[in-house]
Parts: structure tokens; sequence; C-alpha cells
């Protein structure tokens, strides 16, 4: 590393924060684009499993709320893929990347949504487990991602009391829609708990060292569990691991989440990856005569 | 082609960045901003305007140290503290 590196790496473990048009080292930019890129995929995949519902809502009202929650997602990685673009990764390359399997998007949005208890469990726990990621990236040393996230927590916070309504809801009613409920939260504790990751010290993370991210990955699962495991309890659910607990000390013991099952479902074997990507590659083939149209009216 | 928007979030507040985004043309690019910027009501005005049109100056060079234009350019606190000495008023 030269003295310059030096200086900057310095200068953001001060606390001090980067604009777009300032010098940054190379291995920063490159670590942003990555990490802002796969936020932005995950943004957009992440509303696949929720549309698959939007035919199926049980009511109008439940229908126009996941709407406006795929709206708000879209709009997310629009935000967050310009980010990308100012860095100097193209908007188009990070979505041809995405198609073809290059770059990746979270461990989530690569599973099946059964049934109406997922998109409960799904727009209360998942959004959950990513607020509590993107609330760190609130400090990232890169201020303009920094800024967008502010408005991206905000929106988060409806969808969270979206999911937690839907939930709240099926708990009031029959027993089959509380078993409904208690079968999406046994498919989904497995990948929740893997959500943030392999928890590698903060002060070996280069993420951290480049204070893109504020925080360790063991560190946002223990306030995940800490936030959500006693809401899910006083709802009279049951968390499906039986080492799961709350010690004297305020630290959770739980069964190690499965990094092999991580790693191969983010690497594009997930169970729904292929059909994911598929229909991202379809819809973008057959919406292509629109950006055509609208570019050649603009030129 | 890029898009800065600005937006107030109340009435005679001032104006403040709040993203950018991608359009083709004016049309568009209102659409985005009003879709990404107010739908929620957290805006009451936009300003949505061409990047280029953007001019960004970020060098304050003082070379003839023209301090009273400043707070720091008065350093009351230490006179003062001398002027009570002097009076022995401290």
């Amino acid at each position: 590393m030269d003295q310059r590196d030096q200086q900057f790496l310095e200068y953001v473990q001060n606390g001090g924060q980067v604009e777009t048009d300032d010098w940054m080292p190379d291995e920063y930019r490159a670590r942003l684009i990555k990490f802002i890129e796969m936020h932005g995929n995950s943004e957009l995949m992440g509303v696949l499993p929720e549309r698959e519902w939007i035919l199926r809502a049980p009511t109008l009202q439940r229908k126009l709320a996941l709407t406006a929650k795929v709206q708000d997602e879209v709009g997310h990685s629009q935000l967050i893929y310009r980010v990308v673009e100012d860095l100097g990764k193209p908007r188009e390359q990070c979505l041809d990347d995405l198609i073809s399997g290059k770059s990746k998007f979270h461990n989530v949005f690569h599973y099946p949504t059964k049934t109406w208890g997922d998109v409960g469990v799904i727009a209360w726990l998942v959004d959950a487990a990513a607020i509590i990621s993107q609330k760190a990236l609130l400090k990232c040393s890169y201020a303009p991602y920094a800024r967008i996230m502010k408005k991206i927590c905000w929106e988060e916070s409806f969808h969270i009391l979206h999911g937690r309504d839907v939930i709240l809801t099926m708990m009031l009613g029959t027993d089959e829609q509380r078993e409904l409920v208690q079968e999406a939260l046994n498919r989904w504790w497995g990948p929740l708990m893997q959500f943030h990751g392999n928890p590698i010290p903060m002060e070996d993370d280069p993420m951290y060292i480049w204070r893109i991210k504020s925080q360790g990955n063991g560190e946002a699962r223990q306030q995940f569990l800490d936030g959500y495991v006693p809401q899910i309890w006083e709802l009279g659910l049951t968390v499906p691991d039986p080492k799961l607990r709350k010690r004297d000390d305020g630290v959770w013991e739980f069964t190690e989440p499965d990094w092999d099952e991580l790693k191969h479902v983010v690497t594009g074997h997930g169970p729904q990856t292929a059909e994911r990507l598929e229909l991202r590659r379809t819809t973008r083939e057959e919406t292509a005569w629109v950006r055509q149209a609208v570019l050649a009216q603009a030129a | 082609m890029i898009w800065e928007v600005f937006r107030q979030e109340r009435r005679g507040q001032a104006f403040a960045h709040a993203g950018s985004v991608e359009a083709p043309n004016l049309a568009f690019a209102d659409d985005y901003a009003r879709e990404q910027f107010g739908r929620r009501g957290e805006s009451v005005a936009l300003w949505v305007v061409p990047r280029e049109a953007v001019h960004a100056i970020e060098d304050f060079v003082d070379e003839l140290h023209k301090n009273y234009h400043r707070v720091d350019g008065y350093p009351l606190k230490e006179k003062l503290a001398k002027a009570r000495e002097r009076a022995e008023t401290a």
C-alpha cells in the first residue's frame, strides 16, 4: 500500500467521508462497486418472490400494499445502481452480470414463496434482517451510498409494519392460518440465520477496514435475534432451533448456521435461482423495445 | 442522462439534494423524481436539474486572509479576559 492509499485509509478510519469525484484507491472503488452492486441486485431480485403473490393476495388492500412494496424495492435498486454507475459501472452492465450469474444477490431471494405465510415472514423478518445491515450503512465512508440509505431505511420500516400486520392477522385467525405461519417460519429460519454472513472478526473484514460497513456480521445477527426472537415468541410461534437461548450476559446462543448451504445458494444454486434469473432475462428482452423507443424519442 | 433531484420537505425550508435519477428526457425525469422522492408526502416541491447544469465549487482559498468574514476572525474571548483583568472586574 503506497503512501496515498495509507493516508486515505487513515482518513476513512477516522470517520472521513468520500464523495464521487474524490480520489480513492482502486481497491476501495472495486470493493464499493462489488458490494453496492450486490445490494442493487438483491433489491431487484427481492421483488420476484413477492411478485408471485400479487395476483393471489387475500384482499384488495393486501394486493395494493404488496404492489407498493414491490415498487419501493425496485425504486431502491434504481437508486443503488445510480451509485454504482457514478463509481464507474453502467447499469446495463450490472444487469448483464446479474443475468449471466457473474454477480451475486442475497441468499434469501433464491428460495420459493410457497404460501401467503411466506409473504408475511419475508416482509416482517427478511426486511428486519435487511434493515439491520442497512442501518449500519448509514455511517458508510462513501457518502453518496450513506445518503440514499437514509431514504431506503425509512421505506423498509413500512415493509416491516406491513409484514407484521400480515402475520398478526393470521395469528388472530384460524388454526390453519397459524399453522401456515409456523410452517413459513420453519422454512425461513435457516436462510434468516445465514443472512448476515459468516462471523469473521470485524478487524479482519476488509469491508470494515475501509469503513464501508460499520458492523460485524456476528454483531448484526445478535441484534436481529435480540430484536425479533421476543416478538416471534410473544405470538406463540416456535423458533425451529432447540439450542436458541439468551444467556445471562445478553448474548444469544444458537445452532451454527449452515454455511455450506449459504455458499451453495449465493453462487447460483438455490432452489429458485435459475427460474428467477430466467424471468429477469426474458422480461428484459420483452421490454427492450420500450427502452429503444424512449431513447430514440429522446435523442 | 443523469438528473440531480433536490427536494423541499416543508414550505419555507431550503431545498436539499435528495439523489439522482437516470432518464432520457425531462418528461421521464419528472415522473421518476416524483415516484422516487415525492410519493409518500415527504416533499412539497422538487427541483430536477440536468447534472451538467450543476457547477460545483469545492476550493475555498483565502489568499487575502479575509478573516473578518468569519466567526473565527474575532477572538473576543481572549481580549475580553484581558480587558476585564485590566479593569479589575474579572
